[in-house]
């Protein structure tokens, strides 16, 4: 349980650390939180010569509203999101979600950026901003770029980003008014990665007619996965039983879940079958309180 | 309910007196092996095979010995110049120290890097390169038995096959006969799990050999310290080791539950290393290393047979069980039970025909099994027949607390023989199911539970009425490595009548510290806060087989008695001279001798103790210590009445455990706050392996569940809210009636889980779960059945 | 090798040890403060658990690089003769048994109840979700925290 020595480095500035991701390339990581990190280095999965800590960049770590986006620093603490009044104001999502990653201790440390940047499927927050039709900000050498979630998530523990680049911030559209979302995942202890883990966002007009809906499923599939059927199944559909029970079903078939110790593929779909259905009964009871 | 003879201040037994080890540990001043070091230590870090079964074909240490730092690769071949390669087990089998040409499972270790820093040696560690020849390991025990398997121990001289041992007990023809006539037959086949004690300390050693004085300090997380000095010097006496120059010290232990009662390889080779560099080696394992290499508990594969009346008369039981043993039987028994204790499972219930058979067999995974929070096999006997029970009042559809209390062996029965032999020496089973029905409301739960089915509700109530078997035990059947299982007490009472007593156990929380010092105090009035306890040295302490299958009570604690008895005989002498009246004229109550009929003339004990010192009478020995090496007449028997409540979401399989009632019978209780605290203790390592808990290899015996990751070890958020109670029946035999508490709720409770949940689901005609019931088992059960 | 200057228990310390250190180790065999104690290494376990500037973590998965200026508070600076208000439930409450997890217990139900000093029952699960005691003393540990709150 010991990693292999590294170099630390800590930048002050993005600038800085940009550029010394582009110094090291492949053979330096980015501490954030360090809790997915760490670990794969102490089991010497990852062993890094360089580690960049981007922990005393200044500014990285606010939830704030501007121009109709709600924007989350990348270096914002899962704890400072699973208590901000803001966030549970307009998704309380985000209190569903945080509060079953991991543990206290690792939600102290844990940021949200990290947890995206990490490219895990079992990770929580990747369905959850596929839900929310987020954007993620990249800093580079020639500056900020928007990267819409869709575009993010590439293979295994794969992004977007390219090796000089560092995740900033998360852009997520506010919600009008009838909006709803949430998040749970089956575990088989607390703590635990998902079995299966479901996020739903979604509007309902006054005749219970879905006019946004988006769906993201956790640890089911190689990549975080957006249920895109299922969303259809609902958009511009009165939220019936019988929609919800297709949407339910579209999510159960399109995913790709392999069997392992959580349980079979079988019990995996069945298990984002039940999810899809309560979260969205949650997520419309959200909109319509 | 519960009397105490003696008032606050002496807090002898059945006061809540606060735990005397608590300070330290509440200051990170606890003393654990990890804390040791010594000027000039080493580290020592071990290479493990990633194959479950392979030929070594070389080990390059060449790159190792490069790190900065490193100082010595230690490999078998260095340990077989001084024959020190193989070690005998507990159970007279072998196993390797380090391998000199295989490797027979996933985690075993290869050679060991030592270095000046824990860092230095990791990384040495790294470096080591091993070439490898992988052979097809057989990891399936009914496999393993197969006629045409491959032999793993071809190591052994002659030997044809992987079957390690066979064992019967009671009477096979007779209850055939039963069986081929009986009304009603059941039958069950159940694997109870290989699990793991996942101690939060891992196991760890410190070997300080001083050349000078050929002499070796072992400091070591050992529940058993002097037996494990006696190994030591079987072991390693031929180079000069004997048991004079050895002392073993077991400081603070960080959670035992029968793990660290084995040798383990990391421990000889730290020795090794030490006694040839002649500087102290410290071997700590990291989780991973305790989760895939150490002793394994439990593995057994048992089918169990019931047969009775369609009236529900419990008439006859039947056992056939397959042992996975790993490599090597490196079970933690007492040599003539390669069961255990596993021919307790009779049960508690009143018939005379039972017929058990074991075999044990060898696969390509690690040693073991040792007795997890359990007398030897207890656990896997009352999950066998708390089960079949349960299935039998399903088949002839009795209620099954019903069914319990009609074959109950009756409190005026005991002493009662069991079919397989065992004198059960006192209960009152009756008592503890009513108390907990009506503790937890057992009718009204069924009212419920009745209204739930109409709505397809899955909710479910589970008994499991057990009987435990510990304190082992009698020197005419028990005997580790030949060594009669009695344990130990010296008490030294110093002259201004504070005392010191030592003991051959070693805690490992369970309280000994404060709970022996209250034994005391109620035999001499000392103040329980008065009375040092010490255990864990063997230079000091007194010989004792040390502390597990919940003994220490039953053995040292009856020694405790006993020694200070044999102290308040003198004290009484002493009395007797001080006050000038002969000893028949004195009256005991705790704390003081006074003349009977004349109340004002008394000595203290403090007074008597002190003139023991300054004015003993003449011809008598000076002084005022006792010793006693107590062995047990016979084993003692708690038993207990669990009634668990669960709700299953049916869409998900999540299982809810809603209420938990434990009536437990230990006998007298010492020290009622720390008795509650063992129980919830043992409830939560119940809950463990019957709904999260289990190692798990694939068909190449990869380890899948090495780390806290996947090795599902409850929290606060999984641990219901249990619920305590008691009813008692003092052990005739034992000096204060106790009988012993640590493992009763770990042995009890899976069955009254698993029995509820399979009620729960009972309506879509599942009858059984093997353990660990996952929410997965139970949604792929009932969608087998087609109830979703 | 590098040097660092770390704020521990409102003294400052310096350690000479490599970038990758996690902090546990660099209390435990640097420092000879031991009563944070070594659990699973992955950060698994809670055995581990001390404040860094008031909030519970996971000293295992903390280079000592990535300390900088943030105070830390180890169980031996959690108060001077043991009395603080956790600690005094946990005597009275008879939680300890094995005792190796209970610092790091110790660690996170103190910074719990700084933050939320009245915490209800599932506040308090939650908030000691991380941290395993294989001696099962969940119960005591649940109603120990109760009392201490009341008794801040």
């Amino acid at each position: 349980m010991i990693a292999q020595s590294f170099q630390y480095e800590s930048p002050r500035t993005i600038k800085e650390a940009i550029e010394l991701l582009q110094k090291y390339g492949d053979d330096a990581k980015i501490l954030s939180g360090g809790h997915s990190l760490i670990p794969m280095m102490k089991l010497r999965f990852a062993s890094p010569e360089y580690i960049i800590d981007i922990n005393r960049i200044p500014g990285l770590s606010y939830i704030k509203e501007e121009g109709g986006m709600l924007k989350i620093g990348a270096l914002t603490r899962e704890a400072e999101i699973e208590h901000s009044d803001l966030l549970k104001k307009h998704f309380p999502i985000f209190g569903d979600v945080t509060k079953l990653i991991a543990d206290p201790q690792v939600r102290n440390m844990g940021t949200i950026g990290g947890n995206l940047a990490h490219g895990d499927a079992a990770n929580d927050h990747p369905a959850v901003m596929l839900a929310l039709n987020a954007t993620v900000i990249a800093a580079g050498p020639d500056g900020e770029r928007a990267i819409p979630i869709d575009e993010f998530f590439f293979g295994f523990y794969q992004t977007a980003l390219q090796p000089d680049e560092i995740l900033t911030e998360i852009q997520i559209p506010v919600s009008q008014h009838g909006t709803g979302s949430a998040y749970h995942k089956l575990e088989r202890k607390v703590g635990d990665y998902a079995t299966a883990g479901v996020a739903v966002h979604l509007t309902l007009d006054k005749n219970n007619t879905c006019t946004s809906i988006g769906i993201g499923l956790t640890n089911v599939n190689p990549t975080p996965l957006r249920a895109a059927r299922s969303e259809q199944a609902l958009f511009g559909k009165e939220l019936t039983e019988e929609a919800i029970a297709e949407a339910a079903k579209y999510a159960s078939e399109d995913c790709s879940p392999s069997s392992d110790l959580r349980g079979s593929e079988e019990y995996k779909r069945a298990m984002v079958a039940v999810l899809v259905k309560r979260m969205i009964h949650k997520a419309a009871e959200r909109a319509k309180a | 309910m519960i009397q105490c003879k003696t008032s606050k201040a002496i807090s002898g037994m059945g006061h809540s007196m606060k735990r005397k080890e608590d300070a330290r540990f509440l200051q990170g001043k606890g003393h654990y092996v990890d804390d040791i070091k010594l000027p000039g230590m080493l580290y020592m870090d071990i290479v493990r095979s990633p194959y479950a079964y392979a030929k070594i074909k070389s080990i390059n240490s060449e790159e190792a010995m490069k790190v900065p730092g490193v100082v010595a690769v230690v490999t078998g071949r260095d340990l077989e110049k001084y024959n020190l390669h193989w070690m005998p087990t507990l159970m007279s089998d072998t196993q390797m120290v380090l391998p000199t040409d295989t490797v027979m499972y996933q985690a075993q270790e290869v050679c060991a890097v030592i270095a000046t820093s824990r860092y230095a040696a990791r990384d040495g560690r790294e470096a080591v390169r091993v070439e490898y020849e992988p052979m097809k390991p057989v990891i399936d025990p009914y496999k393993a038995m197969d006629a045409n398997a491959p032999v793993l121990r071809s190591d052994k001289e002659g030997k044809k096959d992987n079957h390690i041992w066979n064992w019967k007990v009671g009477n096979k023809e007779k209850t055939d006969k039963v069986f081929d006539t009986a009304e009603v037959v059941v039958k069950q086949h159940m694997h109870i799990p290989r699990i793991h004690v996942a101690s939060i300390e891992t196991c760890g050693c410190v070997a300080d050999y001083d050349k000078v004085n050929n002499h070796l300090t072992m400091y070591m997380t050992t529940q058993a310290p002097h037996a494990i000095r006696t190994v030591i010097a079987l072991v390693a006496g031929h180079v000069g080791l004997t048991e004079e120059k050895v002392r073993v010290v077991s400081p603070d232990i960080g959670g035992g539950f029968g793990g660290k009662v084995p040798v383990y390889p990391g421990y000889v080779i730290a020795i090794a290393v030490s006694f040839l560099v002649g500087k102290p080696v410290k071997w700590i394992e990291d989780r991973s290393e305790n989760l895939q290499a150490d002793s394994f508990a439990r593995d057994y594969h048992i089918t169990v047979e019931m047969a009775g009346t369609k009236a529900g008369k419990i008439q006859a039981t039947r056992f056939k069980v397959l042992a996975d043993h790993g490599y090597t039987d490196a079970s933690a028994n007492p040599s003539k039970f390669n069961t255990g204790l596993f021919s307790i499972a009779t049960g508690s219930y009143d018939y005379d025909t039972s017929y058990m058979e074991a075999d044990a067999v060898y696969t390509n995974k690690p040693p073991g099994g040792v007795a997890y929070r359990c007398s030897f096999r207890v656990t896997e006997a009352v999950h066998a027949i708390e089960r079949i029970t349960d299935r039998f009042a399903f088949e002839i559809g009795k209620d099954p607390a019903q069914l319990r209390m009609d074959n109950f062996i009756k409190k005026e029965d005991f002493p009662w023989k069991s079919p397989t032999g065992w004198i059960y020496d006192s209960g009152d089973y009756h008592a503890g199911l009513k108390k907990a029905m009506e503790a937890i409301g057992y009718d009204e739960l069924r009212k419920e539970q009745a209204e739930k089915r109409k709505k397809g509700e899955l909710m479910g109530i589970g008994i499991s009425t057990f009987t435990e078997i510990v304190g082992a035990g009698p020197s005419k059947d028990f005997d580790i490595l030949g060594i009669k299982m009695f344990d130990s007490a010296e008490i030294r009472v110093h002259p201004t009548g504070k005392a010191i007593a030592r003991f051959g156990t070693k805690s490992q929380g369970q309280g000994h510290e404060t709970t022996y010092a209250q034994i005391i105090a109620e035999e001499l009035g000392i103040p329980a806060e008065n009375i040092q306890i010490e255990e864990g040295d063997t230079d000091t302490a007194p010989y004792g087989l040390g502390t597990y299958a919940s003994r220490s009570t039953p053995t040292a604690g009856a020694a405790a008695s006993i020694a200070a008895r044999k102290l308040r005989d003198k004290a009484r002498k002493i009395a007797a001279y001080l006050l000038e009246v002969s000893e028949d004229d004195l009256e005991w109550e705790p704390g003081k001798f006074s003349v009977k009929g004349a109340p004002e003339k008394s000595k203290t004990i403090q007074e008597i103790v002190f003139a023991a010192y300054t004015n003993h009478p003449q011809g008598m020995e000076a002084g005022f210590e006792a010793t006693h090496y107590y062995d047990p007449p016979n084993l003692t028997f708690p038993s207990g009445a669990y009634i668990c409540v669960v709700d299953i979401d049916k869409e998900t399989g999540a299982i809810n455990v809603r209420r938990f009632v434990a009536i437990d019978d230990c006998g007298h209780i010492i020290n009622p706050m720390i008795v509650q605290g063992q129980v919830h203790g043992g409830l939560t390592q119940g809950i463990a392996p019957a709904m999260y808990e289990e190692l798990i290899y694939d068909e190449d015996g990869n380890i899948l569940n090495g780390t806290f990751m996947d090795y599902l070890v409850p929290t606060a958020v999984e641990s219901p809210h249990w619920e305590t109670g008691h009813v008692v029946t003092p052990s005739p035999h034992h000096p204060i009636g106790a009988k012993g508490v640590g493992e009763s709720p770990t042995v009890g409770s899976p069955p009254a889980i698993v029995n509820a949940i399979v009620d729960a689901l009972s309506p879509y005609g599942i009858t059984h779960m093997d353990i660990p019931v996952t929410p997965y088992k139970v949604w792929k059960a009932l969608k087998d059945k087609g109830a979703i | 090798m590098a040097t660092y200057t770390l704020k521990i228990n409102g003294s400052t310390k310096k350690v000479d040890v490599d970038p990758a250190t996690p902090v546990l180790w660099v209390l435990r065999e640097h420092l000879n403060m031991q009563g944070t104690k070594y659990g699973c290494g992955v950060a698994m376990c809670g055995a581990c658990t001390i404040h860094l500037n008031g909030t519970a973590v996971r000293s295992c998965q903390l280079p000592v690089s990535a300390i900088g200026n943030s105070e830390i508070t180890t169980i031996e600076g959690l108060s001077k003769n043991g009395d603080h208000p956790v600690q005094k439930a946990w005597l009275e409450h008879d939680v300890a048994q094995c005792g190796y997890c209970q610092t790091g217990q110790i660690m996170t139900a103190a910074a719990l109840l700084k933050t939320n000093p009245n915490p209800t029952d599932v506040q308090i699960e939650a908030a000691m979700s991380g941290n395993i005691c294989r001696c099962g003393t969940y119960l005591r540990i649940k109603d120990a925290i109760k009392s201490a709150a009341k008794q801040k």
